[in-house]
């Protein structure tokens, strides 16, 4: 790592730095109004640690992870499968594009009711949310990143004998790879966010289920540490995919 | 190397195009920009619709699509592959054509040392120079072996001195290999630089097609002859050898050395951009004459000048700005220089 980025990163950490400190600060000091309800930061990390230890916090995470992970795999291969169909073939596209126009705009969560009916509350209904969830955007993304790709690429693939299948597998799709990535990142933070709400509402399970165990015992250090998770996975999955494009087209971009 | 016909083709720019190249040639299209140059490329290479027939050694090719025309093409933009490497573009076409891992490595090697890239090899497209680039292009078209070359304006991104760098080893690589080639230019002195024939398009149609100086002396039309710059056509009325390729030409009273071996002369053609004018003497020792304006017709930012030297008329055309600096007006004295590698006789 470079000097540059080094200080870079080392000044980016200072606001959130002091922004825990204030906290811990004020709610230390009594500066909070109603302070029962607003625990100091370190109580927060106590509290998470305390879940990490008894293994609360594994028996709620690893159920979330694996929806989301399951959910988002599934969504991002459909969503990728249908928009490369989509922005490759006018016909495909001219045949989908109004109906995914039309269910785009749906929330992930206006699905919930329609979904507890069909499915039920079982396992099936939080990764079907986020397969949901994940599915239309990036399937919008795929599409739009393979219709903006350059003819002129296609036009210098089939002079050079390329077949139609080759032109879109060799050139189309990796000149189209930024846009799905674009859709992939910011579909990976969703699917957390999207979890956490449908394991609230319907499921007794995962991080979700904790945050609403943790309101009804009006533990607040609990909710916040659920939501320390939450803005941390949300992160590290937003942050993996930039990682892998960036690996990817770091050469030629 | 196959004889290339188009005949009466018709689309949405080209307006009845007949146009036949000779195997081996090096054709240049020349025409202002929308006469429809890159879209008869497009047309060979199958990438748009028309209506007509395209032959390619006396069979039609009209329902052979794109990627199986066997057409090297080196696109205006170039447009090399940004996500691949040099290697990788320029052996795009073969393993396109499912050749053993050994044929592709063999032809890449061979194009690298040809057009000198070897040390590109694992660089991508957005670290390579324009020249790069080009030479880059031109390997990734000419590695399947293509029945026809095809070039877009392939040097008008690039700086004078590497385009006519370029534009000399394209000519000698084309001499080399014999490919067919067609190039699309809107700048005369390439086409000359460069072509065995020069088809000047216009407006979707083919106006005239022949060498170099045939276009300057005998242009067909008077749309040909204002776009290729109304030449002026001095008369020779004797010649003589002066050895190591050049001659001196009697025009009038102007004695005229031109580069030329073989024929006598019957005309010297020099355009109107390369005759120089000049209110001190040049230094050079031919080609230079005292004469007076006689006449200043302006255009869109040149100049043309009119001048009475020795009792023939040269016409000079000069940028306004310039010919602002120098004041010259009706009756105004003046020095005028025919470049020497600029005049073109005409056998």
């Amino acid at each position: 790592m470079s000097a540059q980025r080094r200080y870079d990163r080392l000044w980016g950490a200072i606001p959130v730095v002091a922004v825990l400190a204030l906290w811990e600060l004020v709610t230390r000091l009594d500066f909070v109004p109603g302070g029962t309800f607003f625990p100091p930061f370190s109580a927060v990390v106590l509290e998470l640690y305390d879940l990490a230890v008894t293994g609360v916090l594994a028996q709620n995470f690893l159920p979330s992870l694996r929806r989301v992970l399951i959910g988002l795999a599934g969504g991002a291969v459909a969503g990728i499968l249908v928009g490369t169909a989509m922005g490759w073939s006018k016909s495909v596209g001219s045949t989908l594009g109004p109906i995914i126009s039309l269910l785009y705009p749906i929330p992930a969560l206006g699905w919930l009711p329609l979904l507890m009916i069909w499915i039920g509350i079982n396992e099936l209904l939080p990764v079907a949310v986020i397969f949901i969830c994940s599915f239309f955007p990036i399937c919008y993304t795929t599409a739009t990143g393979i219709k903006s790709v350059d003819r002129r690429y296609v036009q210098a693939a089939r002079t050079l004998g390329s077949s139609d299948t080759r032109v879109l597998t060799t050139v189309v799709l990796p000149l189209a790879l930024p846009d799905i990535f674009t859709g992939l990142r910011l579909e990976a933070g969703m699917a957390w966010r999207v979890i956490i709400a449908a394991e609230m509402v319907a499921i007794p399970t995962g991080i979700g289920a904790l945050l609403m165990r943790g309101e009804s015992l009006l533990r607040v250090d609990t909710i916040i540490a659920c939501l320390l998770v939450l803005s941390v996975m949300c992160f590290c999955f937003e942050r993996f995919f930039i990682l892998v494009e960036h690996r990817i087209t770091e050469h030629w971009r | 190397m196959p004889r290339v016909e188009l005949r009466n083709i018709r689309n949405f720019v080209c307006q009845g195009v007949d146009l036949e190249i000779l195997p081996g040639e090096l054709l240049v299209l020349l025409g202002p920009n929308g006469a429809g140059k890159t879209t008869l490329l497009n047309v060979i290479a199958g990438l748009v619709g028309y209506e007509g027939s395209v032959r390619f050694d006396g069979a039609s090719v009209d329902a052979v699509p794109a990627h199986e025309r066997r057409v090297g093409y080196v696109f205006q933009d170039l447009v090399l592959f940004p996500h691949l490497d040099v290697m990788s573009n320029v052996a795009y076409g073969l393993r396109a054509g499912r050749r053993s891992r050994h044929e592709v490595d063999e032809r890449v090697k061979e194009l690298f040392e040809l057009l000198a890239i070897s040390h590109l090899a694992g660089r991508y497209p957005a670290k390579l120079s324009g020249g790069e680039k080009q030479r880059v292009a031109l390997a990734r078209a000419l590695a399947p072996h293509p029945r026809i070359l095809l070039l877009d304006e392939p040097f008008s991104s690039l700086d004078e001195q590497t385009s006519r760098f370029l534009r000399a080893e394209l000519r000698q690589l084309q001499r080399d290999l014999g490919t067919t080639t067609v190039i699309v230019t809107h700048d005369l002195t390439e086409a000359h630089e460069v072509a065995d024939r020069i088809a000047v398009v216009q407006d979707g149609v083919v106006e005239q097609i022949g060498v170099y100086e045939e276009l300057l002396c005998s242009p067909r039309s008077q749309k040909v002859a204002e776009y290729l710059g109304s030449p002026n056509l001095l008369e020779c009325l004797a010649t003589r050898s002066l050895g190591h390729g050049l001659v001196e030409a009697v025009c009038g009273r102007l004695q005229v050395v031109v580069p030329h071996s073989g024929k006598a002369i019957r005309r010297v053609v020099v355009l109107p951009r390369d005759v120089l004018i000049t209110l001190p003497r040049p230094q050079s020792e031919v080609n230079v004459f005292q004469g007076t304006v006689r006449k200043v017709t302006p255009r869109t930012g040149t100049m043309l000048t009119h001048v009475d030297v020795g009792g023939s008329e040269l016409v000079a055309e000069m940028p306004t700005a310039l010919f602002e600096s120098m004041r010259l007006q009706q009756g105004s004295e003046v020095f005028v220089e025919l470049r020497l590698m600029k005049l073109t006789a005409d056998s």
